[in-house]
């Protein structure tokens, strides 16, 4: 906020979202990281009134749904199909000796996948993004190693990747690198998909620095790399938290594609009892998984996302 | 280069401070500085006047190594630092500079601002740092900030805590860029006077000012720029009252006519 008068505003002209008053509770300056100015939310506290409409809506919209689902004609042998619930028990604790899996139990594999490929990718993704950001002419063939690698796997569906590198390094039949478990190269696939784009939301987040930020840290001695390390690299991660963690929403739901290399995770034990019980409840199970490991992600995105804005808000207003 | 701090500590005690030769700096096709010859001795304060775009701020940038030059040569206290082969991370720490924008860290406290250079420039272990930090902080009135973050100071004191941050790495030579500019009226007295205490104290400065007055009363020599060059450089009794070039008497009326002197 550069040349930005940081003083609190005292009118009602200032841009500060006049709710701060109402919901945050006391006034505070902006720019600071309280809790005052939310803005819209989902479950908004509008007063009693508010409360009362908004529950109203949402039971009519519901109910007309559930009512659709209910009488179209189909609607008993889906019910049969995708949410019987003795199948969907049976498909989550699971029955070896009946030759199917537990979907409960392979959920694990999918969040054991998810955190290794995202350190993984925080770590790769960040390495092609400075690479990209660099201007010394020695690293010239690098950046454009890097800009290839980017350009190829945003372009390359991940389907194809998995597959290629699943099937493909096996085949090679070299030492160690062709005989991992298909977790392994499903873990390889997403972490060089995702690590090209998240190397562009780097990308954004260090430039969304300002330059004069660099030029104060060198001014005062520091190298370079000690610029990047404590001044330009905190800022910007902490301007892309949202972006990162949308990647990872859809992250976390990838993992499920690592089924196709025989790999039993959630989306591969569902297929198995739905094979095995030619019932598609296990399915539905896993979609459940899948969204008690993604909501939580989700939510805490829109929490950052509305305290980014708000800081914004506060910035602009000073 | 000799010396811990990078600079010849003996020397810079004394004699001439900053010699500029012939220097030129162009962006592009605009060229910004088109031949500056400047002298500063140690402990001299020297304020350059001017309209905005008149070379000002780019000089003191090319002075701090943050823009390389096109030509001519830059020496502190005899040697050349704009030589191949000068570090120019020491070249830095001897050489303060504050910008308009204050440009703090706005995600660190106001006390790890002022210790994040000497801790990771100079390696000074972080207590010693911090009391040193302290004791700086103290002298300028900042002592209850040190737990703030940027964005809760206001405009005057974001700048004196930037300007502490850069005596926090003991510079012999301090380079203010406009740094009053961005303050709102009431706000620049309080700035202005650490400067004060800084010219006192025997600090060697050039200070790109727009305040007249300031410059008249702390300046032992003022130089008035215009289109990348040095018109006029006098002492301010002089330049203010009797300025011999017609440029030089062009941008005094103007500024009076304004106010402002």
């Amino acid at each position: 906020m550069d040349g930005s008068q940081p003083d609190p505003p005292a009118g009602p002209f200032t841009g500060f979202p006049a709710a701060s008053a109402t919901v945050g509770g006391a006034w505070q300056p902006p720019g600071s990281f309280g809790t005052a100015g939310r803005g819209p939310r989902l479950l908004s506290g509008g007063g009693r009134r508010a409360t009362a409409i908004s529950s109203a809506s949402t039971l009519v919209v519901l109910g007309a749904l559930v009512a659709v689902f209910l009488v179209a004609p189909g609607s008993s042998q889906v019910r049969h199909v995708f949410f019987n619930p003795t199948d969907m028990w049976q498909s989550f604790i699971g029955n070896p000796r009946k030759g199917y899996y537990s979907v409960g139990e392979a959920i694990w594999l999918n969040i054991r996948m998810f955190l290794a490929a995202e350190v993984l990718i925080l770590g790769l993704a960040l390495f092609i993004a400075l690479i990209r950001q660099s201007v010394s002419p020695v690293l010239f063939p690098f950046r454009v190693l890097s800009l290839i690698y980017v350009d190829f796997f945003r372009g390359v569906p991940l389907l194809l990747v998995l597959l290629a590198i699943g099937f493909g390094v096996p085949a090679l039949r070299l030492p160690v690198v062709s005989t991992q478990s298909a977790a392994i190269y499903g873990v390889a696939a997403l972490v060089l998909s995702y690590s090209a784009y998240v190397s562009e939301v780097y990308r954004a987040g260090l430039n969304s620095v300002h330059r004069s930020q660099t030029a104060a840290a060198r001014s005062l001695g520091l190298s370079q790399s000690t610029t990047l390390r404590y001044v330009i690299l905190p800022q910007a991660v902490r301007n892309i938290i949202p972006p990162l963690l949308n990647d990872f929403i859809s992250l976390q739901k990838d993992t499920a594609l690592v089924s196709t290399l025989g790999a039993i995770e959630a989306n591969g034990a569902a297929q198995i009892y739905s094979s095995t019980v030619f019932n598609y409840s296990s399915y539905t199970v896993a979609a459940i998984l899948f969204l008690i490991l993604t909501i939580p992600l989700a939510r805490l995105t829109d929490r950052l996302i509305d305290r980014d804005r708000r800081r914004r808000l506060a910035g602009a207003a000073a | 280069m000799p010396g811990e701090a990078g600079m010849p500590d003996a020397a810079a005690t004394s004699g001439t401070a900053i010699e500029v030769t012939g220097l030129r700096k162009a962006f592009g096709a605009n060229e910004v500085l088109r031949g500056i010859d400047l002298e500063v001795s140690t402990h001299e304060v020297i304020c350059l006047i001017g309209a905005s775009g008149s070379g000002k701020s780019t000089l003191l940038r090319c002075l701090n190594l943050l823009e390389p030059i096109n030509a001519g040569r830059i020496s502190l206290w005899g040697q050349e630092i704009t030589a191949a082969g000068i570090d120019q991370n020491l070249v830095r720490r001897s050489i303060g500079i504050v910008f308009q924008s204050y440009n703090l860290f706005p995600h660190m406290s106001v006390l790890h601002n002022v210790t994040l250079a000497p801790r990771k420039a100079l390696g000074t272990p972080r207590p010693a740092a911090e009391e040193e930090a302290r004791a700086l902080l103290g002298r300028f009135g900042l002592l209850d900030k040190e737990a703030e973050f940027p964005d809760r100071l206001s405009g005057g004191q974001q700048q004196r805590v930037a300007i502490v941050r850069a005596l926090a790495m003991r510079p012999q030579i301090m380079l203010l860029d406009e740094v009053t500019s961005a303050l709102d009226p009431e706000l620049v007295a309080e700035v202005l006077d650490v400067i004060r205490e800084l010219a006192a104290s025997g600090m060697t400065m050039l200070i790109a000012t727009h305040e007249m007055g300031f410059a008249r009363d702390i300046a032992r020599r003022v130089c008035f720029l215009e289109e990348g060059r040095i018109i006029e450089d006098a002492p301010p009794a002089e330049l203010f009252t009797a300025p011999k070039d017609e440029r030089t008497q062009r941008f005094l009326r103007r500024i009076i006519a304004a106010g402002r002197l």
